[in-house]
């Protein structure tokens, strides 16, 4: 069974009959030029957008499920974070177990362990550079455990280092078992790290299937307006403009 | 020292609370006086402290309460440490809703209590058109309906002073406005504990909100949290905590806005555990502020609200001095 399974899902006119499924240790990236819609597909997907269609999760529909019992299972880490107040890192992680009402130490020590962030728990995260803060933030979401992980664009303002221990720790989650969604600009990244991709084009689906399948040199030139060159045989997989 | 700041705040409520009972025009023994008031014995202490001193103490902590525990409220749900409480419309209707009373005189039936049950009424009123005007009661639609209907309830009390019927009136309406709690009975507090109390219920269910709010309401949507309802229900506590206060004790400035920034780095910035420190802290500045107001040279009184204000704007340009430099 299917860990989500997603059926013409419509936010006119943002999203347009957009289907696919997701099995439980998958990484789905979702690709696509700005203002296509992945962090429409995300936000629908995270019960954040009031969307027709159906979604699926474990199952259940999604609607169904209590808000906190969704949150509890589907986490989201959006493209924008930022903290009002001057909060220590280690209670930005707890703010993660509020879906469950607890302070699990052991979920928040684990999610600090895999971001690296516990060596600097007790400081406050408007201390910390960009790079460590979206460690953070992404840490927060970790410590609710959720079985999908949806992050959009986590690695967007990261240098080279942290774009891989974050694609890392990504691939990592799902390979225990849950799913994660992330919406990414580095096709060869996305090419590296996920087992399938979802080229989002004007709010509609393009293409789905595996990097080989999707991250064509046609379909990326047409969709993105510049000829585009891919080699997936390199050792990374290079995609670039020519 | 975030787990000692409530107890010694509390510590600091009782103390500042012993000292409003002992501070007056004639030395009085405290404990006695409470002694005696309590098993009902006429003695000149218990009339001093039951009927003066006591009522004055428990109005200014609750007052003081309800105002530091609005502001921290309002200052998480908004995100904004230059939140006031006075931005949810409640206290300019408060106000209004007062100064109606002076002007035509309404609910003679309620005799001393006629202001504050108006400005309750007002209150109430204001905070109906700002949750009407605000529709879906997100927080940055709360901030400018706030702001649009005290302005309007503003311009509606400028319009009562313009016509007072007499100077006296006038008079007696600014004196009302500048905040005191001075010449009240315990029958004010029967007005303001039930909407302290329910006021702050609301406020408090809502602290595991405030705390979601903190990485913004996208993040706080994510973790379950419906957004419209809390920000509904902390709006209503915190403009019956703001709304009561004022229309028991007039205008008391500053405590709302600067108590939540003294008391934050003390319980680590987190909104969730900000909220019963800054009540405490608020009872016990309002309380310390109406001993000074008390221990100042006879003559005309200086009034509360004008006292906190004199404090409370150098505290809060410091404030702003240091974060600024922080900033630098």
């Amino acid at each position: 069974m299917a860990l989500i399974d997603v059926r013409g899902l419509d936010l006119p006119p943002r999203l347009a009959g957009v289907s696919f499924s997701l099995e439980a240790g998958e990484m789905l990236g979702v690709i696509g030029p700005n203002g296509s819609g992945k962090s429409t597909l995300l936000h629908c997907l995270a019960g954040l957008l009031p969307c027709r269609g159906g979604i699926d999760f474990d199952g259940r529909p999604a609607d169904a499920l209590p808000p906190r019992q969704r949150a509890r299972s589907i986490g989201l880490l959006p493209q924008t974070c930022d903290s009002a107040w001057s909060l220590s890192v280690e209670d930005v992680v707890a703010l993660g177990r509020l879906p469950w009402d607890d302070r699990d130490e052991g979920a928040m020590r684990l999610a600090m362990q895999q971001t690296g962030v516990e060596a600097f728990r007790h400081r406050k995260v408007d201390h910390l550079s960009g790079g460590e803060r979206a460690r953070v933030w992404l840490a927060r979401v970790l410590a609710g455990r959720p079985r999908l992980l949806l992050a959009d664009e986590p690695i967007a303002s990261l240098d080279l280092y942290h774009q891989r221990s974050v694609m890392e720790t990504l691939r990592r989650y799902a390979d225990a078992g849950n799913g994660v969604v992330i919406a990414i600009h580095d096709f060869s990244l996305a090419a590296r790290y996920c087992d399938r991709l979802c080229l989002m084009h004007g709010g509609r689906l393009d293409a789905f299937g595996t990097p080989a399948e999707v991250l064509t040199e046609n379909r990326l030139t047409r969709v993105f307006r510049v000829p585009v060159h891919v080699d997936l045989a390199a050792r990374p997989p290079v995609i670039t403009t020519q | 020292m975030a787990r000692l700041t409530l107890p010694l705040l509390l510590a600091a409520v009782c103390g500042v609370a012993f000292l409003s009972l002992a501070s007056g025009s004639t030395a009085v023994a405290v404990l006695a006086g409470l002694r005696d008031w309590l098993l009902g014995i006429n003695s000149a202490a218990a009339m001093v402290i039951g009927e003066i001193r006591l009522p004055r103490t428990l109005l200014s902590l609750a007052v003081g309460a309800a105002l530091g525990l609005s502001g921290a409220a309002l200052q998480g749900l908004l995100r904004n440490p230059l939140a006031d409480p006075g931005l949810t419309g409640a206290s300019q209707g408060a106000a209004l809703g007062a100064a109606v009373v002076f002007y035509f005189g309404l609910f003679p039936a309620a005799g001393e209590a006629a202001p504050a049950l108006a400005g309750l009424l007002g209150a109430g009123a204001a905070l109906l058109l700002m949750l009407t005007l605000a529709g879906s009661a997100r927080p940055s639609l709360v901030i400018l309906a706030g702001l649009a209907i005290s302005t309007l309830a503003g311009a509606a009390l400028a319009t009562v002073l313009n016509f007072a019927p007499n100077p006296f009136a006038m008079q007696e309406l600014v004196f009302w406005l500048l905040g005191s709690v001075s010449d009240r009975g315990l029958d004010h507090l029967a007005f303001l504990l039930p909407a302290l109390a329910l006021g702050g219920l609301l406020v408090w269910r809502q602290r595991r909100l405030l705390a979601a709010l903190s990485l913004g309401e996208e993040v706080a949507r994510s973790m379950g949290f419906t957004l419209t309802r809390g920000s509904r229900l902390v709006v209503l506590g915190t403009a019956l905590l703001v709304g009561s206060s004022v229309a028991i004790a007039g205008s008391i400035g500053f405590v709302g806005l600067l108590v939540p920034h003294l008391v934050r780095p003390l319980v680590d910035h987190r909104p969730d555990r900000l909220l019963l420190p800054s009540a405490a802290a608020g009872a016990a500045l309002v309380c310390l502020a109406d001993v000074c107001v008390r221990l100042l040279p006879p003559g005309r009184e200086i009034k509360l609200g004008v006292l906190t204000s004199l404090l409370g704007a150098p505290l809060f340009i410091w404030l702003v001095w240091k974060d600024r430099r922080r900033w630098l």
